[in-house]
């Protein structure tokens, strides 16, 4: 068996550096290894070899050469994923996209970009910041992390809670299907016939084909920006003010809020000067027409205040609100001086929840010794508790995980979910069938099976367990089959 | 469409009552036969016994848009929503709610007023919540707010094997397992039956401005709606109406501000000098389109586009227009990429309309699409690419819709397979 494989992944080799040209086929193990995990280290898996791209079209024929030969392919863009989304599989082909990484056009007054999938997420404002415009995802990683990552993953960031996820902002998609054909989801306009397959793409984590173009829309910057830091003697304090307001009908652009523990590794690592001694800091910022922000400013202020924070800071120059962004967006890594290993969580719950979870989650590092650090997008119920362990201590590893699925559990019991944007992956598969029934995921794959019948595109990821996509039972169209699912019957036989 | 339950076949209609409570028509008369299912699990009933005997299946809600698309080439069952009108839960709180697919959107927003708050898209209040969401309906504030894709965060639908599935759920922020409501918005009942939604929810603003203005000539309407569309102001919408082409009548373009008292006063002053020589007013214009509306025999035509095509695009429509004949209404949410055309009854001269203006946007990043037509039209434009023109990702939609319905069971003939 190891052998027959290793002579398809020689043969396939040679015929990718036709296609890609041969400085552009990795096969070296010890090259190989520079791919084997993405941002979440805890999956390894070495790929049998790597290929990148440079067009569309290159793309298209690898994937159509691993199609042929039956071997499984698994898409990468920067790597930043959180979920282990983009981990090799051991015995396929890892396509790395970072070649294309391109902002092929920016039309400012259709406020539309086509990207390349390599183009860094940052890059895409960076292009349309002449104009007066900006791409709005903006996931913490942006300076790194790529758009048909973004895709993949339907990204948010701090600020999705007004302006929306990543499937919000892209209107076209350009595929390679699992079977290596090249075509278009969405036409651009954002009002396409037919099924929004493009919308079923988005966040599919790589499972359904290979994005190659993106069309995105672009959003006029606002013409102000406000932040507001309030800090409080308790999490419900602050917990109340976000209550108030959302029930004031304030839609702000991102609401954060970070615990004790976090607040202390932030201050450590950036100095970021947040209120010495807060139990809670709550980061509440504003944007749009400068008149509205005023006025919702003063009564944001007004609810601070009522909620008793004990200090309010406000911040409209760029250079400030950065600095006091830093302490928020640094709380990931500043935790590592905390603690020598931490795992990052990623859970939902009803905003309404938030105070019973986070009792709940005070209560599970209360009993298992685990501290727990709590960095949450308040507005949308969106939680990152940082689980900390020692690895060097025996068990610690194992009660860490242990509290980090309790949490999620939490999440589920409250009607939540148990990822708001990190996603599913690998990390994850074993907690879908406790949001999801069989039924559920079982119709989920019907989907699947319409794209990948052969399951050869990264097969491994979001479902615990694969679904044979067989034959479509008899249907009664009696013309041509599509060629997609031509093609693909005869694929699910190799495998 | 050939009625072939009836009365005639007892044990048919038999298992069919056994599976749903309330089942009307089917009679003598050639009234079709309708099941009426009062919750999920019954329709789940129904559709595994009507799959069983490999009856053809229609979902109606309000019945606005049941005769849009393709013609149905069988219908033996109508599933009618009606009796689940419920709105389930209202979590102000957390600004979502979850509805049955029967509600209809009228009640569900003076149910949601109370608390402030709505779901932010125009359209009629006498549609249901599973009409709006399998036909992706939108109105003007769609610049803003989105489309019924944009808002929806969780969905119930039955199969056509009558297995019950859900997907997404009632957070907002949530990537967990594959968005199937995506999938399902806008699939106009050709793959399942959705019988719950679940929708973010947005605070009903304080005020509404609108701020109108008159141009005699397209390259200074399509101008005016670019930059309403583009400026900080914020505009919830963008829309557009020339009720003259042919003619080359005046354009009206119209932009709403929603937000404070003071912020929309100081935000319409600043549009209407954007606009050049403009209205500022509380209530809409009389012109003020709401969502896209054909009666049975109307012709209606979206065309979708790039707003820096604007210009082109109502070129086009203009110039077509003179070489049919014919005297398209045109309205909607150019700041948005989109217009409707309505067209009269002359058939042939839409036809040569549609081909006409299909012809001259070849190219252009835009598409013609006919929502709603008459038998004959229908037929006309077979000709000239049918309904929808060329589709991106056909192939892959065929695909799907063979996975998820393989014996082509719910509405065959609407989509994909005819166009």
């Amino acid at each position: 068996m190891a052998d027959t494989a290793g002579l398809r992944t020689g043969t396939l080799a040679a015929l990718l550096r036709d296609i890609c040209g041969p400085a552009h086929v990795i096969t070296e193990p010890l090259e190989l290894r520079t791919y084997e995990c993405d941002g979440l280290t805890s999956h390894r898996a070495v790929p049998a070899l790597a290929v990148l791209p440079s067009t569309a079209e290159e793309v298209a024929a690898v994937v159509r050469a691993c199609a042929d030969a039956g071997v499984p392919f698994v898409a990468r863009g920067s790597g930043t994923g959180l979920s282990g989304g983009a981990v090799p599989h051991p015995s396929g082909v890892l396509i790395v996209l970072t070649r294309m990484r391109r902002v092929l056009e920016v039309d400012p007054v259709a406020r539309r970009a086509v990207v390349e999938p390599g183009a860094t997420n940052l890059s895409v404002t960076q292009a349309a910041a002449p104009f007066g415009l900006f791409y709005a995802p903006d996931p913490s990683s942006q300076v790194v992390c790529s758009v048909g990552g973004n895709v993949a993953e339907n990204s948010g960031g701090a600020h999705c809670l007004k302006h929306g996820f990543t499937v919000t902002h892209v209107t076209g998609l350009e595929v390679v299907t699992p079977s290596g054909e090249l075509t278009w989801l969405g036409d651009g306009t954002g009002a396409g016939a037919g099924y929004d397959l493009l919308g079923a793409f988005s966040g599919s984590e790589g499972t359904l084909g290979i994005v190659t173009k993106v069309i995105v829309k672009l959003t006029p910057a606002p013409e102000a920006v406000h932040l507001i830091l309030a800090a409080y003697d308790s999490l419900e304090a602050g917990g109340r003010a976000v209550t108030d307001i959302i029930a004031a009908g304030i839609v702000p652009a991102a609401i954060e809020m970070m615990d004790a523990l976090s607040i202390e590794a932030a201050e450590a690592a950036v100095h970021c000067g947040y209120p010495a001694g807060a139990t809670a800091v709550l980061l509440v910022e504003l944007d749009g027409p400068a008149a509205e922000v005023s006025a919702e400013l003063a009564l944001v202020r007004e609810i601070c205040e009522r909620a008793g924070a004990r200090e309010i800071r406000a911040a409209d120059d760029p250079a400030e609100r950065a600095g006091i962004w830093a302490g928020r967006k640094s709380a990931f890594a500043a935790v590592g001086r905390l603690s020598p290993a931490y795992i990052v969580q990623d859970g939902v719950v009803p905003r309404t929840a938030l105070g019973d979870v986070l009792a709940r989650i005070a209560k599970l590092s209360a009993e298992s010794g685990i501290r727990v650090a709590n960095v949450f997008h308040a507005g949308d119920g969106n939680l990152h508790p940082l689980v900390l362990y020692n690895d060097a201590v025996p068990g610690e590893a194992q009660r860490a995980e242990e509290v980090s699925g309790a949490i999620l559990d939490a999440c589920i019991e409250y009607g939540g979910s148990i990822t708001g944007e990190h996603g599913v992956g690998v990390d994850k598969a074993r907690y879908l069938p406790k949001m999801f029934t069989a039924d559920d995921l079982d119709t989920m794959q019907l989907l699947r099976c319409a794209f990948d019948p052969a399951s050869l595109c990264n097969p491994g990821k979001v479902f615990p367990t694969p679904r044979l996509c067989g034959e479509v039972p008899g249907h009664h169209r009696g013309g041509v089959q599509p060629a997609g699912a031509a093609g693909t019957a005869s694929g699910a036989e190799i495998f | 469409m050939a009625a072939a339950v009836t009365a005639a076949r007892p044990e048919l209609m038999l298992a069919l009552a056994e599976a749903c409570s309330d089942l009307r028509g089917g009679d003598d008369d050639g009234r079709l036969l309708t099941a009426f299912p009062g919750s999920t699990q019954e329709a789940a009933d129904l559709i595994r016994v009507a799959a069983g005997r490999g009856l053809a299946m229609v979902v109606r809600g309000g019945g606005a848009r049941l005769a849009w698309g393709s013609r149905l080439s069988r219908c033996d069952l109508i599933i009618d929503t009606a009796r689940m009108p419920a709105v389930l839960e209202h979590a102000a709180g957390d600004l979502v709610a979850r509805v049955q697919a029967g509600a209809r959107m009228g009640d569900v927003a003076a149910e949601l007023a109370k608390a402030g708050q709505e779901i932010a898209l125009d359209v009629p209040p006498d549609s249901t919540v599973g009409g709006v969401v399998a036909s992706g309906l939108a109105g003007p504030r769609r610049l803003r707010y989105g489309t019924p894709r944009d808002l929806l965060i969780g969905i119930t639908i039955v199969r056509a094997d009558g297995v019950v599935a859900k997907s997404g759920g009632k957070v907002v922020k949530n990537v967990a397992g594959y968005d199937l409501g995506k999938l399902f918005t806008g699939s106009a009942g050709t793959l399942g039956l959705i019988t719950e939604a679940t929708f973010r929810l947005h605070p009903l603003p304080a005020a509404r401005a609108w701020v109108t203005a008159q141009y005699p000539a397209v390259p200074a309407a399509a101008d005016a709606v670019a930059a309403a569309a583009n400026s900080p102001l914020t505009a919830s919408a963008v829309e557009l109406a020339w009720a003259e082409p042919a003619r080359s009548g005046p354009i009206l373009v119209g932009a709403l501000l929603e937000g404070s008292a003071d912020g929309v006063a100081a935000r319409a002053a600043r549009m209407a000098g954007l606009l050049g020589p403009a209205t500022v007013a509380a209530a809409s214009p009389d012109w003020w389109p709401g969502a896209p509306a054909a009666g049975p025999g109307q012709t209606l035509v979206r065309v979708s586009f790039w707003v820096s095509a604007l210009g082109r695009v109502l070129d086009a429509i203009e110039a077509a227009a003179r070489t049919a004949g014919v005297a398209p209404a045109v309205t909607g949410s150019a700041g948005a990429g989109v217009l409707y055309l309505r067209l009269g009854t002359d058939e042939t001269g839409s036809a040569g309309f549609i081909a006409a203006l299909r012809e001259a946007v070849a190219g252009q990043r835009a598409a013609v699409t006919v929502l709603a037509a008459p038998a004959r039209l229908r037929a006309a434009l077979d000709a000239c690419g049918g309904m929808s023109g060329p589709v991106p990702g056909l192939a892959l939609m065929r695909s799907v819709k063979d996975r998820f319905d393989p014996r082509h069971l719910l509405a065959p003939g609407r989509f994909p397979e005819t166009v």
